[in-house]
């Protein structure tokens, strides 16, 4: 069960879609009990269609609080992201959450926060980078995109860049440039919290073993209840003996070294 | 208010709306979101003698208004249950009903005996669709004969109710339910999940990493509704309704075609209270309609009279 937080489910009113990016859009509605509860990492849930089609909830990581105005991003890449680019202000829109481990910020023995994210891995970052700050934490972010069009640098603080394409920043993966930059300018106590395609991922876990930097990465895959009573997104465990975690109970965040990625 | 209580082979259900196993966890997972006590009972997920990490990624795949899994009955294994898990169950006011999945007639025989000898188990339901592997992986359930071999060997074992969830992958599957009657089982579950399969046309791979998969969810509704037809006129013993229930509309045809109860399985992946909600709706409807007895649509279908116009199609 999470202990963070308790989970529930609100019926929340649609403030508006917004552009954020080319085909990338954020989806904003408010709920006074789920915008006071939710920590950086955690995810909503939400009901698209009150229909039975598309049947399932869709997991979105918390991008934005504002008071008690939620913000997520999204891609639309299916029905279920169609429908929630047509939400007009006003809406109803069935949210559970928070939902899953979030980021550990308040752990000891650390004194910069590196945050590196692909594509729309950015979304968990802004609430974290608030986090962080306000805990006195040094930020420091890497953010790294297929193309200039597709990054969504909003809430960042001064993110270093790279596309894949060199349309923008560095030519290359934003793990080539963070760690490029993190070797020629080492930061004092690190700690990585990443978060974008598993593939960007291992690399991101590679580079922080290699380094002995704490790492904590948040996954995404398929889930289908959100709350563990599906067994349905299972995440291998470290160790001989084989085991899974679920995604979205045990995580979405694990630190690297309790999964095997 | 309307009776909505039923007995169960002498289980005393609150209302007919149960949780089906594997839906619903070991009944904690859910509680900040529904009060399990407002349901008729909780089926457990299923346990097995010993733990099992279920199957890798990818285990389940939305469909059209449904979806597949294959979890590969991923469980504690019943001794974990008993220490860890049943302790929350005996404290909610609910009945119990443990699932129980096994590869032999022995393991079915031997989790059964555990949890007997506890308290807060008030019934047994049989997950019959797994494989044998003393027949080389055939699962129990296509296999009639292997049904009333289950159903046998475990009557004695217990007066509590036995139930035994039946899979639609058969071609008559009332034989089944009369194979579970003939050998002093109390009740059937109708239905489990029907196989079926996708595939990612980009890769060509398949997109379960078991290839197949079981369907649940709505798209199988019309699906069950019909086996619940079929064998609730083969058999006098009670018959579970479950497939792709998610309102009190649903769950009143599954009444009406002849389940003595039913239950939800996919529906809590959406809302863990939609059993709630559905047992409130179907009391409701029964004040609305003057019904005293929500008893009384059990197999009420009127097929004498021709075709009913229904209002959802125009």
């Amino acid at each position: 069960m999470n202990d963070h937080s308790k989970m529930m489910i609100d019926l929340c009113p649609v403030e508006g879609v917004r552009t954020a990016g080319e085909g990338i859009f954020a989806l904003s509605f408010s709920s006074a009990a789920i915008s006071r509860s939710v920590r950086p990492g955690q995810f909503l849930n939400l009901r698209v269609e009150e229909s039975r089609d598309p049947l399932l909830r869709r997991p979105f990581s918390a991008y934005r609080i504002d008071g008690n105005v939620i913000e997520v991003v999204f891609n639309v890449v299916g029905r279920g992201t169609a429908a929630m680019r047509g939400k007009k202000k006003g809406d109803l829109l069935d949210v559970m959450g928070p939902l899953g481990r979030p980021f550990d910020t308040v752990s000891l023995g650390y004194d910069s926060g590196i945050l590196i994210g692909g594509g729309l891995g950015v979304a968990p970052l802004p609430l974290l980078t608030s986090s962080l700050k306000k805990e006195g934490k040094q930020v420091v972010t890497f953010l790294g995109a297929r193309t200039s069009a597709v990054l969504v640098t909003e809430y960042l603080q001064d993110p270093h860049i790279a596309t894949d394409d060199g349309t923008r920043g560095f030519h290359g993966t934003v793990v080539d440039l963070a760690s490029a930059t993190l070797r020629a300018h080492p930061l004092s106590r690190p700690r990585i919290f990443a978060c974008g395609p598993t593939p960007m991922l291992r690399a991101v876990a590679a580079f922080a073993r290699a380094e002995g930097i704490p790492c904590e990465v948040s996954l995404e895959g398929p889930m289908g209840c959100g709350i563990g009573i599906c067994q349905g997104c299972p995440v291998e465990t470290a160790g001989d003996e084989k085991r899974y975690a679920l995604m979205c109970k045990d995580g979405p965040t694990f630190d690297i070294r309790t999964i095997k990625i | 208010m309307a009776r909505t209580s039923f007995l169960l082979a002498g289980l005393e259900l609150k209302n007919r709306v149960l949780v089906a196993s594997g839906t619903y966890g070991y009944g904690d997972d859910c509680i900040d979101m529904a009060d399990p006590a407002k349901l008729g009972g909780l089926i457990t997920k299923s346990l097995s003698l010993k733990p099992r990490v279920g199957n890798p990624p990818v285990r389940i795949v939305e469909t059209a208004g449904g979806m597949l899994n294959s979890i590969g009955l991923a469980n504690i294994g019943v001794h974990r249950f008993v220490k860890e898990r049943l302790p929350f169950l005996r404290s909610v006011d609910t009945a119990v009903i443990a699932n129980i999945a096994a590869s032999t007639v022995e393991e079915y025989c031997e989790v059964l005996r555990i949890l007997e000898g506890e308290d807060g188990i008030d019934g047994f339901e049989i997950n019959v669709s797994c494989p044998n592997v003393m027949e080389g992986g055939l699962t129990f359930g296509t296999n009639c004969g292997a049904v009333a071999d289950i159903t046998r060997r475990l009557r004695p074992l217990t007066k509590k109710p036995l139930l035994v969830k039946l899979t639609p992958n058969v071609t008559h599957i009332a034989e089944f339910a009369r194979a579970v009657e003939g050998e002093g089982g109390d009740a059937v579950s109708v239905i489990n999940t029907l196989i079926g399969m996708a595939i990612d046309v980009r890769t060509r791979k398949p997109v379960l990493s078991t290839v197949t998969g079981g369907l649940s969810g709505p798209a199988i509704k019309p699906v069950a509704l019909a086996k619940v037809y079929e064998v609730a006129r083969s058999v006098r013993i009670p018959v579970l309704g479950i497939g792709g229930i998610t309102t009190a509309s649903d769950a009143l045809e599954f009444l009406i075609a002849g389940a003595s109860a039913v239950q939800i399985g996919t529906a809590n992946f959406v809302d863990p209270a939609a059993g709630i909600k559905v047992a409130a709706g179907i009391e409701r409807y029964c004040d609305e309609n003057g019904i005293a007895d929500v008893g009384s649509l059990v197999g009420s279908l009127d097929v004498g009279k021709g075709v009913s116009i229904l209002d959802s199609w125009l």
